[in-house]
């Protein structure tokens, strides 16, 4: 693995760069995608999870406009009691927070890992899982309030009866992602501890940031397009 | 730059990037908050900070900044289709709304 990441470089160093070396990449019968094969899959299946969670926000900007009945007022759905006051979105601005820690946490434990820094770079890791542990507890709460006030994927008391089906589908969606991506996580600091990328080199530690960052970018439109519009 | 098919950036650029994520974040969440208006206004604010965000994690924690440009075409072309896909779409929706309207009236 080491000597074929070693010759992969010093042939990619003779390259030209920018467009030039756009067009060599492309240019011949040879391989285009100068990374390892584990990054390059983890860049496919993000693209390919780009047009899930596209057809989703889609899905939802057409339900939306077609509503016979007024969309319910994100604001006051996702509002929190805190003492005599009502904070609009208050949960969402907290997990939108959290989630963002836990992307720089992971960019973090990223860098360690490369820098052969086994220690912190579990730490680091430990952290993002634990924050997106918080972030899953979290939504976990706010689909329990909103089933408590009647909210169901076909109707609702406030409005429009797509609002269910667009909100538990696509929050759904990403908390099965966020879910899946605590696993990973977990289970990739484990490997850090034991000291498996100590002989395999620490790539793994970035496709995993990779998908974690992506989970983190989906949220970015989520949190722009269905609770503040 | 040198390419070692590995990602070493100071820890100064992580920590930036993430104070504007923050940054970013608050002030989407304000104008929600105070009720921007118009409406259009709001949306396009927004907007462009959500894709300033992106743009941020995209380039700087994904290292998309720093991958080859075969790579980063082959990742941030295909996605512009979503966009052709959501105007028709939106164009669409309006149209049902038309239709609803017109057939059951308010």
């Amino acid at each position: 693995m080491a000597q074929h990441t070693e010759s992969l470089e010093e042939r990619v160093q003779t390259l030209p760069r920018g467009i030039r070396g756009l067009i060599a990449d492309w240019a011949s019968d040879r391989q285009t995608f100068r990374v390892s094969w584990g990054k390059a899959m983890m860049w496919f299946f993000i693209l390919s999870d780009v047009f899930v969670f596209g057809a989703f926000l889609s899905g939802y900007a057409a339900a939306r406009l077609s509503a016979a009945l007024p969309w319910p007022d994100s604001a006051k759905v996702f509002a929190l009691h805190v003492g005599e006051s009502e904070i609009p979105l208050l949960l969402i601005a907290i997990m939108t927070f959290v989630l963002i820690s836990s992307s720089g946490t992971m960019a973090i434990a990223v860098k360690y890992g490369y820098e052969r820094n086994r220690a912190k770079a579990a730490v680091f890791l430990t952290l993002t899982t634990l924050l997106g542990l918080t972030f899953v507890g979290m939504q976990a709460f706010e689909w329990s309030k909103l089933i408590a006030e009647g909210f169901r994927p076909w109707t609702n008391p406030l409005g429009a009866p797509q609002f269910g089906a667009s909100f538990f589908m696509i929050t759904g969606f990403h908390g099965l992602h966020v879910t899946a991506g605590v696993i990973y996580l977990a289970t990739v600091a484990a490997q850090v501890l034991r000291g498996t990328y100590e002989k395999i080199g620490y790539q793994r530690v970035e496709i995993a940031g990779l998908y974690w960052h992506f989970v983190d970018l989906v949220w970015v439109f989520i949190f722009a397009f269905f609770y503040l519009f | 730059m040198e390419y070692t098919g590995e990602q070493h950036h100071s820890i100064k650029v992580y920590l930036v990037v993430w104070g504007l994520l923050f940054l970013l974040s608050a002030m989407s969440y304000l104008v929600d908050y105070f009720e921007v208006r118009p409406k259009e206004l709001a949306w396009f604010l927004i907007t462009a900070f959500a894709l300033l965000k992106a743009g941020l994690i995209v380039s700087y924690f994904m290292h998309v900044r720093f991958e080859r440009l075969s790579l980063v075409y082959a990742i941030l072309l295909p996605p512009l289709f979503i966009l052709a896909l959501t105007a028709f779409v939106m164009a669409e929706g309006g149209y049902v709304f038309d239709v609803r309207e017109f057939f059951f009236g308010k």
